[in-house]
This record gives structure tokens, sequence and C-alpha cells, in this order.
């Protein structure tokens, strides 16, 4: 006889104005065990969590815990039955101690004055703490913690506030590759203490390696749940997808052109020391590197946002003096940001400003803007590059990520760029719409563009780069032709060690 | 201004030679003209119009009509580059002060014995180079504009003070007062003003390449000087608009009084931040329009105007004008919420 699920959702509908999240879902999950929601973005996995946890009230449906139906309207009732979400984005205030930021807002306080037990709340991190097996000081500032360490105190607030059933959310999106594992060993441990686990993730490699189950969920339905051990990462992808995905394979034999890009000594204060490389046309350079390792200012310096302090760039042999992006878009390049959310999109305004903001000139006349002009050029941007929008007015901040960067790419390709600066151009965009950005590269490289790629992720840059640049430290540590580079060569001069190839 | 227009209705329908033929249905035409930003507060103003018009009869006269569009002129010239500078998601609180210094300077040069045309030119300068030094100190000092317009304000009324000495500075000459009070047909010359500055603003902000610039570099500028546009010179441009039409607002208004006053335009910056406000564009910026501005000013003029007529206490005006400022608002905020984000 099957033991007694402890969550079942029934049937679980939400709309927002204009959006289906949730298209009456189920979901089961077995007590005790780490089940994975996986499904691209948009899906539907942080709506229906959300439900469970109380940030969102459903539309229809019914939520059975240990057995009985509950209604869970707000946090602090999904909490009371046990249930507790972490974040994607951490909420911690960085000034506090660890300790602190756990017992925010429910400090035990004692008879007298209502003073805060201070010792109380060390006390109680330190076994919080040890529970979870993490060598953390509770009294640390919480700012000063790495990244992995604040996501554990996060967890240890969750755990404080309720043990029966934790939701991560994308837990492994802000941590590098090194602490994944650091957070793995805690899920482990959670779990052989008998806390559930509720996994959204849509890192099909991660989820086969820490989940007992997995459901997916597509367009706001579930497709399927099934036992980790029975699916592979093509099924998995398959049902994530409805299709199957042909990974982006790198040109065999292509001719480059002639020198595209020339980079002299580049410095920029102590973040850059004598950057040197070139570009050919219809070429891919993937530049690998570590967080903090300056591949995102290389980018930003060679476009011009931020000032070099020496260096010589060459832009098809011609000097250029590049120190504002004004200058770097007239010289022929394109950038996309790291964080196009920040920094590439205006979210507030229609897909086709977004797509003209840097071309504007190019359809208007004496200043004006010629509005069928724009809406044709747009229009044929939205078909080459397949990007799903209901119509060119579509706000920037309603379309899926995958969708939002090919607005960017889209921006750029508008001005036909001798030189593409990619930073992280699949940064939070799932599996389908990576390929297609792959494929893009790809094709855009094809035509003659320079591409100029960076990357955290090595099988990435591995996949489609020519050449690729290790860099580490504000410094090219060894260059590698798409033959010879591996992942350890690469990953051996990321970290610091000069490797002659 | 970007509307959220939904797209059209298409249905195919067979004419009479059986082609099939895509026919746009009325009802979605109706929804569309409809649904452009505006439309809510145009409807408001509207519905108070058909109201006041009922209960005070001498609201629809010709003669109280064009009294009121004459008096919310003024602000509503002072408010299109407002709508600019609240666009950038900036703040202009510079703009009373102009209306001082411009006016009093374009008296005293009148009064002097100037031509008009410089006198008058001299005050839009004023204005344009008092937005100018606005640009310039949140541009290059880096001083948030509320910060930078703050200081020019003090400045300015400063400046009017230690010239006037407090006194008024009369009297003008007979031609100068045409401006302020002729007519263009039955249409008072403010008016006429007023039409072509909301006219061209509204042109220049929604067709030109420069007008969607503004749009860009408040809703990220970030975003915009990575896409090389020149965002220093956008917020630059933006302040002198504010200025230079503050002086013309001066201007117009100083030729309907008698005298120029150093007091003038005292908490005028307010108005043109309530028009604006009122009218839909956001102080968080990124989006708005000089049209809705423009109904703003008008739905404030007409307020004032209803409790004129309904005799009721002047000083309830500004009770009234904040309860409306914060209705409008309150809905802002409200259709914001809604989007899915």
């Amino acid at each position: 006889m099957a033991a007694e699920p402890i969550l079942e959702m029934r049937g679980i509908c939400k709309s927002f104005p204009g959006v289906r999240a949730l298209d009456h879902v189920d979901l089961t999950v077995q007590r005790g065990e780490v089940h994975a929601i996986v499904g691209e973005n948009g899906a539907g996995k942080s709506t229906l969590m959300k439900i469970l946890a109380g940030a969102y009230t459903k539309d229809e449906g019914e939520i059975l815990f240990n057995g009985s139906p509950v209604e869970i309207y707000n946090p602090l009732e999904a909490q009371a039955l046990g249930i507790a979400i972490i974040y994607q984005e951490f909420n911690l205030a960085p000034h506090l101690s660890a300790a602190a930021n756990i017992f925010i807002g429910r400090e035990p306080r004692a008879r007298f004055l209502g003073l805060i037990k201070r010792r109380k709340i060390r006390e109680d991190a330190r076994r919080l703490f040890e529970q979870l097996g993490a060598d953390i000081d509770p009294a640390e500032e919480v700012g000063r913690l790495s990244v992995c360490c604040q996501q554990i105190t996060e967890i240890a607030r969750a755990l404080s506030m309720a043990s029966s059933a934790l939701i991560m959310d994308e837990p492994t999106s802000a941590l590098p590759e090194a602490e994944v594992q650091m957070l793995f060993d805690v899920i482990r441990r959670l779990k052989s203490q008998g806390v559930t686990i509720l996994y959204i993730s849509h890192n099909i490699d991660e989820v086969f390696e820490i989940t007992d189950t997995i459901t997916v969920l597509r367009d706001g339905k579930r497709i399927g749940t099934r036992p980790a051990a029975d699916l592979d990462r093509e099924q998995v992808v398959h049902m994530m997808v409805g299709r199957t995905i042909e990974e982006t394979e790198r040109r065999e034999g292509v001719q480059f052109g002639d020198e595209v890009l020339r980079v002299e000594g580049l410095c920029r204060d102590d973040v850059l020391q004598d950057i040197s490389f070139f570009l050919r046309r219809g070429e891919i350079l993937g530049i690998a590197g570590l967080l903090g390792s300056g591949r995102t200012e290389l980018l930003r310096c060679l476009f011009g946002a931020d000032r070099k302090t020496s260096g010589k760039v060459y832009v098809d042999g011609h000097p250029c003096d590049i120190r504002h992006p004004i200058d770097g878009v007239r010289s022929g390049m394109g950038f996309m940001p790291e964080d196009r959310k920040q920094q590439g999109l205006f979210l507030g305004l229609a897909t086709r400003e977004n797509v003209t903001a840097a071309s504007l000139g190019t359809v208007a006349r004496f200043g004006l803007v010629n509005r069928l002009a724009e809406r044709g050029m747009v229009d044929g941007y939205i078909k080459s590059l397949d990007i799903r929008v209901s119509s060119q007015e579509q706000k920037a901040v309603n379309l899926s990520g995958g969708n939002q960067q090919k607005v960017v790419l889209a921006r750029w390709l508008a001005l036909r760029p001798k030189v593409l600066l990619l930073d992280d151009p699949t940064r939070g965009i799932d599996v389908g719409a990576r390929a297609a950005i792959h494929d893009l590269i790809v094709s855009l490289a094809d035509q003659g563009v320079g591409i100029v790629f960076v990357s955290s992720e090595l099988p990435e840059v591995l996949k489609i780069s020519d050449r690729i640049l290790a860099i580490a430290d504000g410094q090219i540590m060894g260059e590698f032709t798409h033959d010879e580079a591996t992942q350890e060569k690469i990953m051996l001069c990321a970290t610091g060690a000069a490797v002659r190839s | 201004m970007t509307t959220a227009v939904p797209p059209d209705e298409v249905a195919t329908a067979t004419t009479m030679e059986g082609r099939e033929e895509k026919v746009v249905s009325l009802w979605s035409r109706l929804k569309r003209l409809f649904s452009f930003r505006e439309a809510g507060i145009l409807f408001v103003l509207i519905a108070l119009c058909v109201i006041l018009s009922i209960v005070a009869p001498r609201f629809l006269t010709l003669r109280n009509v064009t009294n009121v569009v004459r008096q919310f002129s003024v602000i509503a010239i002072m408010s299109v580059g407002m709508t600019y500078v609240i666009i950038t998601a900036g703040i202009d609180l510079s703009v009373g002060s102009i209306i001082a210094l411009s006016g009093c300077m374009t008296a005293w040069f009148l009064v002097e014995g100037y031509p008009i045309w410089l006198s008058v030119l001299i005050g839009l300068a004023l204005g344009a180079l008092t937005g100018i030094v606005n640009g310039l100190l949140i541009v290059k000092v880096r001083l948030a504009p509320f910060i930078a317009t703050l200081g020019t304000m003090g400045i300015a009324r400063g400046l009017v003070l230690a010239l006037t000495m407090g006194y008024p500075i009369q009297p003008f000459p007979e031609a100068f007062e045409v401006i302020g009070r002729g007519y263009l047909g039955p249409i008072p010359i403010p008016v006429v003003i007023m039409t072509v500055v909301v006219i061209a603003g509204h042109i220049f902000l929604s067709r030109t390449t420069i007008g969607r610039y503004i749009y860009y570099v408040g809703s990220n500028p970030t975003a915009a000087r990575l896409s090389g546009l020149n965002v220093g010179r956008i917020l630059i441009l933006v302040y002198t608009v504010a200025g230079l039409l503050s002086g013309l607002a001066a201007v117009v208004l100083v030729s309907r009084l008698t005298s120029a006053q150093s007091n003038m335009g005292t908490g005028w910056e307010l108005d043109a931040i309530a028009a604006v406000v009122i009218g839909g564009t956001s102080l968080a910026g990124g989006e708005g329009s000089v049209l809705g501005s423009l109904i703003g000013a008008a739905l404030m003029g007409v307020i004032k105007n209803a409790l004129i007529l309904l005799g009721v206490n002047v000083y309830w005006q500004s009770v009234v004008i904040g309860i409306v400022i914060v209705l409008a608002v309150a809905l802002d905020a409200w259709r914001q919420s809604r989007r899915p984000v």
C-alpha cells in the first residue's frame, strides 16, 4: 500500500490579465522526496509553487496537505502548515548578521521591555546551521558571506519557519559551479531528516543529479510526472518543449574573412591588463572566464560603455577611439549586455520601440519617424528571428526571456554591425530558446559578422566557438582553437594558470 | 505614449463577387478609438463639463468658456515642457520662478523702451537659459533633478526680487498687450499660442526621433546609453524646453496683467506638475503624452471655474485640486499594478 502523499494539488487554475498561467494542473508529492518541477520560462512552475506558498491565491482547484483539504490565502497560513518557499532572489539584509536575518520579524523577545534575546537567536541559528551541515558563523555579516552561504542562510530561515515542505525556486541560478555541490549536500541532508523538497528548475542536468521525481509543465499544463530514474535528458526536453531539439553544431571548415577587429594592449585601471587579440569576419570567438574575471569589463571597454585607460582598437583596420557607446555604434559594433532587464530592455515600451532603439534614424526622414517603414522593419525581424509576440505593440516586460533576448539582438542587427559583442546571451533562458539563439549566432557568423561571445557555461562556449580565449584576473590566460579546446584545459586557464596552447 | 491597442478583430466576409475580403468590424474600430490612453481622463473632463452645464447654466456661455480656456492656457503651456521633463523621470521645480524671472525681465525691457520683439526674446532666452543651467546641473554635476531645480527655483526668484526690489514693473506699451488680451477671430490669442505649442509639442514628442529618444531615456537610461543614445544631451534638451516654454508662458501672462510683480508664478510649478500627472504621465518616467497634460490642465481649469460658479469659497480650490491629484495618481498606480509582470 502506497504511503499517503504529503501534498496533492488537484485541478489548479490561475489566470492573470491576458495570461492563463495554470490550466487544471495536478501535482502529487510523496513525503520526504525531492520533487522537481521542470519547464520552460513561462510554463507556470513558479506560479504553481507560489500558490502553494501562499504568495498567490488559486482561481480554481483544491489542495490537500497530509490528506486534509486546506485553503492557503497568505504566506503565514502556508508556514502554519509547514510550507515555506525560498525565492530565487534573496531577501536578506546584507548588514545584519546571518542569525539576525534568520529570525527577522520573529525575534524572540524578553519580557523585560521586549528586548531582543540576542544570545538565543545566535544559539538557534547555530543549531540550524548544524542541522544543515553548514559551517557558517551565525554572527557573520550576511553581506560578507559567499552566495552559497547566503542561500543556506535563506534555507535556514525557511526551515525555522516551516519544516514539512520547502520549495526552492531556481536555487542554483545564482551559484557558481563549485558551490552547487554544497547546496546539494544540504538538500540531501534535509531529505534524510524527512523534509520534503520541491525543486523548481529549468536546468535538466541538475535535476537528474539531485531529485527523485520529475514533473514537467508546459504552457500552464502538466505534461507528465515520472521517477527521475525512468527518464533521460532527451525525454524531459521533449516534454518541456513539445518537440526534439537539435543541438547547434559548430560549422566545419568555414573560411573566415579579413580581420575585422584587432585589440592591442587594452588596459583599464586594474580590471583589464594588456589584452590583445584579433577577430576575423565570420568568426565566433568565445571568451571563457569565471565571474569577476574581467570578461564583461572587456566587452564593455571595447564597446565604449566604460573608458579604457590605454590600448588600441582597430575595426576593419582603422584605428578607433571609443569612449562612449555612441563611438562603439559608429565603429560598427553592437553590444548585448549581461543583464538584459536592467541594461538592455525598455520594459515599459513596446516591442517595436525596443527593436528600433538604436536604428531609429534609418526609418526617419528629416527627423520624423516613418511609422510604416518602422513597422515593416520590425515585422521583418520578428519573422526572421521568430520572436513570439502577440503584436509589435506588446510591451517588452510581457515577453519571455528568450524572446526578450531576441528583441535586443534584433536591435543590433538593424544596424548591420561588423562586430557583435554578446555578454552571456543565454543566461536565464531555457533549453528551447537557447538552441534558437545559438542557431541565430551561427547564422550571423555565416553572414560575415564577427562575434565575440562571453559565457560562463563551458559546454556552450565549446559548442559554437571557432576559437576560445580563457580570461582570468583581467588577463588572457590561454587561447585555443575549437579542435584543441577541452573543458579541462579551459578551466585550468580560467582558474589562473597561464597555458600556451 | 504607447497605447495598448488591441489588434483589430478581423473577420472574413464574402463580397458580392464571392471573393473573400477582410472586414474590420465596426465595433472593434470603435473600441480602438476609445482605448487610447487619454480616453479615461478625457471622459472625466467631458462628464464634468456636462454635469456643470446642467447644474450651473452660466458655464456653457461663450464668455465663460472663453475665459476658462484663456485662464488655463498659461499652465497648459508650462505643462507641455513639464511633460517632457517628467517623461525622463525627472522634475522641474523652477518653472514658477522662471515665470517671475522672464516675466519681470521682459517687463523691465519694455518699460525701458526696448522694442517688443526684443523684450519678448529676452524673456524666452532667460527661460531657456535657466533650463540649460538645470540640465547642466543634472547631467554634468550629477545633481538629482529635484535638488537641482529646487536650487534654481530659489536663485531665479532671488534674482527677481533683487532686480525689482519688490516693486511692480509697469506700464506696458499698448501694442504688447495684444498678446494677452487680443483675439484671433473669436479665439483669445493666449489660446491660439497654447494650441500651437500643444500641437507642436505633441508632434515633436510622438513623431520625431528625438521625441522617441526622450521616452527611451525615461524608460531606462542605462539601456538608452548602451543603445548609442546621447542621454546627457537629451536631458539638457528637455529641461531647456521646459524653461523656454515657461518663459513663453510668462510673456503671455504678463501681457494680460497691467504690471509685472516679483511674486508671479509662485507655486505654479505644482500646478504644472499636477496637470501632467492628472493627464496620465507617470512620475516614474517612460510614458505620457502632451495631449494628456492638456486635458489635465483643462480639467483643473474647469474645476476651478466650477467652484467659482457654484459660489464655493476660493480656498477650497486647493483642497479639491489636491484630491483630484491623489485620485489621478492612485488610478495610475492601480493601472500599473494590473500589468502581469
